[in-house]
Formats: structure tokens, C-alpha cells, sequence
């Protein structure tokens, strides 16, 4: 499937007109920009912070778990970190617009409600942040994610602006698509390798899930739950999991003998 | 506006109202074929499609007796509907002694179910020709040049919602297949975790356990990884386990 040719396939949104020759220039610009090693979405991203007034750009990618099986495709550095952080809350403006399929809109980040967010916004003010506008990227009822834009201060996007950054989800979306086609089914590398940074978290998930003997979700849960209060990232918890030099148990204490006695055939 | 004017809009308006949501391919090939019928001064019509070999098959039409005629084509590969097919071109035949040489099968058949022609109008997008509306007449000589305007027209609208349609698939498949994709790599590395914490192993011994296994057993790794996630584990697969936790 050639880039340029799904642009003729792309769908109106409810929410805007996005102009297809829009797209189309944007796919454009991204494929034809060779310059460097970059990626795909780490060019997208580029062009979105040069097109529009904002400061930086994140891109993540999710599974059909919703923020479960996010990855971080591609952003600048405070933006990665706000995108490990929806991660590691399972909120955020990204998450919400994936979630319901809608932009998430907030022009000054003081003024949202703190049990919108309440560890997320907070920490986003603190990266030096004042207003997201997060996109959903969607195919029908197919979510994939959410391009999230970071801009250092208040205000709200022009109805120009608005319409532009529509037009970048939609190419975000039929770029991942792309990459997904390339490969006679087989998923991008570009798109693999952003994945493999997170496969830990999923490792750590699994352990998780029989220390305490829970489901996955809730093991999940746990791994955010730590991080967050240790105020440390996702990542680093689980690289000690996976490490073995921390294990979780239901009396908290930090530490238990393993259950060396599998295999067994229920629990 | 005449009766017909009246129709042809509304005919146009209802092709594009089926191409909004829940959009039914077969439904809307009905409608076409039903519509081109009593716009067209046409006895019967019928659609046929390419699948994704090329190969032609009949979609819809608006008699029985179309659809045989259609499925004789296909059987006996002549026919106007083909030849339209083939070239992209309208086939506007109705010389019964040029009509016998070309389609030598086709026509004495058509002539049997009382049709003095057929004729076909290609459904096709710039290059890409999808496949024909065929127009079974028992009137005399060729279509007027409003009809065929018609025809042509209804065809064209029929291309683009079929071409969107087709595109709307496709992006749904490879949304899926990305999806489908994250999902099994976060089952794989999740089942990696409760294979490592259940037996001591390290993770990546863990993995080699589970792909060996899918080899051996011919099985799906991910349903392996399904089965280790839910503790449902062979007894292949757990004396593997054993084996390497003897090492």
C-alpha cells in the first residue's frame, strides 16, 4: 500500500474538515525528508512542532488494551517523559483522547480541575508545560492512539491551528498504518523497536501477577502504583523486577522466598 | 424536472447515503442494478466484480434471468461483460451477426431467454477498471446517448463507493493486524515474566522454552503464551521446565 494513495481513503472527521491535500503535503514532507538517520514518526513530530505554536510533540502508540499496551513512538525529551508518565499512570490527556475517540483540549493546565488528572497535570506544569491539546488517532473503531501537543504557554489553538493538528493525527495514523503494510503484515521494525524499550514492563507485569498471585491488570496496576509513589519511572521498576532484585508480596515488606515449586497445573 | 430527472437524483442521493455508514456491498450492488433497470431503458442488469485474483464474479442483478446470463459468461469466458472487463471500454454490440461471431455460445443463449442485446458499461476509476454493469435489452438497437450517459454516470458512482469501500477495508485490516501485532508481543513478554517468576529460569531461557515448545508441538507461540499466562501448561512443555531447571 503506497503512503500517498490512502490519503484518498481517509475518512472526515466529526469534529473537523481536515483538508486531504493537507495530509497529503505533511506525508509528503515527512517521506521525502531523507536527511539523517531519523524515523518516520520522528520526523512527523518534527514538522508538527515547525507547523504549529507549540513546544514539543509525543506520539503513542496503543494497543487494543488501551494506555496497557502503549508505547512511546517517537518525541522530544520533556514530551518522552510526559508520554512515559500517562504510561506509567494510565492517564492523561493522550490516554482520555484515545479512550473516547475525542481531542482533549487544555489551553491552561492551572485551570484544570486536579481530579482530572491528579498526578499527571501536576507533573506536566512541573516539566514547564501550560497547555496539551491531545488528538486521537482512529481508524473507524479501531484506536490507535494519541498524538499529544505540548505548548509552554496558556492559551487556546486557532481554529487554523485546530484543523492543522487534525491534519497531523490523520497523517500520524496512515503513517503507523503504512509502516503496519510495509512488511506483508509483519509489524515495522520502527514500530518494533519502540516496543522492545517497554517489553520489560511487561516482563516485570507477568512476575508481578504470580509474586502476588493477581491477574495481569491488576499486576500492572501494582508495577504503576509503585513507580509512582517511589517516584520513579516505569522502566527502572521494572528492569529491578525483571533483575530479580526486587520482588512484590501482599505483605508489603519488600521481600519473600520464591516459589520455586512449579510447574503446577492450577493454582 | 421530469419523473426521471426525478429518479436519477434521488437514485444518486441513495448510492450516497449507503456509502455513509454500515456500509453492505451487495445491498448497495442491488440497488444499483435495480435502479439502472427503471432508469435505463433496459430489460434486466447485473453487476459483476473482480475479486482480488481478478477473477470475475456476478455480485447482483435484477432478474434471474440476468444473473444466468451473467453466469454463462463466466462459464463459457465470452461475453459482452468480459470483453468490458478485459478492455475497460464499454461494449455496445447489437449487430446479431457481429454479436454471434464474437460471442459464439453467449448470444444464441441470450436470444433463447428473449433479449436482443447486452451490453456493458465498465465500472472503473482512471486505470483501474473493478468490473461491469451489464444491461440485457429486448429493445432493438443501441442505447440512446442518454442512456448510456445514465449508465455510465450510475457506474461511475458505483466505482467510487466500491473504491472507498475497498480502501476502508484495507486500512481496517492493517489497523488490526497492528494491533493484533502490539498484542501478541505484550502476551509473549507477559508470559515470559510468569514463566521466569514460576520457575527461576531467566527470561530469555524462559522464551526459548516456549518457542521450542511451539515448534515441536507445531502450536502458535502466542497460544503458548496464552496457556503459561492462565497456568495450563502440557506435559510436553512441563517436562521441558523440568529438564532445564536440571541444568
Amino acid at each position: 500500500m503506497c503512503l500517498m494513495d490512502s490519503v484518498v481513503s481517509l475518512p472526515s472527521h466529526d469534529q473537523a474538515q481536515v483538508p486531504r491535500p493537507r495530509v497529503a503535503e505533511i506525508l509528503r514532507s515527512i517521506v521525502d525528508d531523507s536527511g539523517g538517520r531519523t524515523t518516520l514518526p520522528d520526523r512527523l513530530c518534527r514538522e508538527c512542532v515547525t507547523a504549529l505554536s507549540v513546544s514539543e510533540v509525543g506520539l503513542a502508540l496503543m494497543s487494543a488494551e488501551g494506555p496497557n499496551g502503549s508505547i512511546v513512538v517517537a518525541s522530544a525529551s520533556a514530551a518522552r517523559g510526559l508520554e512515559e508518565l500517562q504510561f506509567t499512570l494510565g492517564e492523561g490527556p493522550g490516554v482520555d483522547a484515545s479512550r473516547n475517540g475525542r481531542p482533549v483540549l487544555e489551553p491552561d493546565l492551572l485551570e484544570t480541575p486536579p481530579t482530572r488528572w491528579p498526578g499527571f497535570a501536576y507533573a506536566a506544569v512541573a516539566a514547564g508545560f501550560r497547555a496539551i491539546f491531545a488528538f486521537p488517532l482512529q481508524v473507524g473503531a479501531i484506536r490507535l492512539g494519541a498524538l499529544d501537543l505540548y505548548r509552554d504557554t496558556p492559551g487556546s489553538l486557532s481554529p487554523a491551528e485546530l484543523s492543522d493538528a487534525w491534519a497531523f493525527a490523520d497523517a500520524a495514523t496512515l503513517m503507523l498504518l503504512n509502516l503496519q503494510g510495509d512488511d506483508n503484515g509483519s509489524t515495522h521494525p520502527a514500530l518494533m523497536a519502540a516496543f522492545d524499550d517497554r517489553a520489560q514492563v511487561h516482563q516485570a507485569t507477568g512476575m508481578i501477577s504470580v509474586q502476588l498471585d493477581v491477574i495481569l491488570a491488576d499486576a500492572l496496576l501494582r508495577l504503576r502504583a509503585h513507580a509512582y509513589a517511589a517516584e520513579r519511572s516505569i522502566l527502572d521498576v521494572a528492569a529491578d523486577v525483571v533483575g530479580r532484585r526486587m520482588r512484590f508480596d501482599n505483605s508489603e515488606k519488600g521481600s519473600s522466598t520464591a516459589d520455586r515449586s512449579w510447574p503446577v497445573e492450577e493454582r | 424536472m421530469t419523473s426521471r430527472e426525478h429518479l436519477l437524483a434521488q437514485t444518486f442521493v441513495e448510492l450516497a447515503d449507503t456509502l455513509v455508514a454500515n456500509f453492505d456491498v451487495i445491498d448497495f450492488l442491488h440497488t444499483l442494478a435495480s435502479r439502472s433497470v427503471e432508469l435505463i431503458d433496459a430489460s434486466a442488469a447485473g453487476i459483476m466484480l473482480a475479486d482480488q485474483r481478478g477473477n470475475l464474479r456476478v455480485m447482483a442483478s435484477s432478474t434471474e434471468e440476468a444473473r444466468l446470463m451473467e453466469l454463462f459468461e463466466l462459464q463459457n469466458n465470452e461475453g459482452p461483460c468480459l470483453d468490458c472487463f478485459r478492455s475497460g471500454s464499454p461494449v455496445a454490440e447489437v449487430d446479431p451477426a457481429a454479436m454471434s461471431r464474437a460471442w459464439p455460445a453467449f448470444t444464441p443463449r441470450l436470444h433463447e431467454l428473449g433479449f436482443t442485446s447486452a451490453q456493458a458499461i465498465p465500472l472503473r476509476l482512471r486505470d483501474e477498471t473493478i468490473g461491469a454493469l451489464n444491461l440485457f435489452r429486448r429493445t432493438p438497437g443501441p442505447l440512446s446517448p442518454t442512456d448510456q450517459a445514465i449508465g455510465q454516470a450510475l457506474a461511475d458512482v458505483a466505482t467510487v463507493g466500491l473504491m472507498q469501500e475497498r480502501a476502508i477495508a484495507a486500512r481496517d485490516l492493517l489497523a488490526e493486524q497492528l494491533h493484533g501485532a502490539l498484542n501478541s508481543r505484550i502476551l509473549l513478554e507477559q508470559a515470559k515474566g510468569v514463566l521466569a517468576e514460576r520457575t527461576g529460569l531467566q527470561m530469555d531461557e524462559a522464551f526459548v522454552l516456549m518457542r521450542t515448545h511451539a515448534r515441536t508441538t507445531r502450536g502458535r507461540l502466542s497460544d503458548i503464551a496464552a496457556a503459561v499466562i492462565a497456568g495450563h501448561i502440557d506435559d510436553a512443555l512441563r517436562a521441558a521446565i523440568v529438564s532445564r531447571q536440571a541444568t
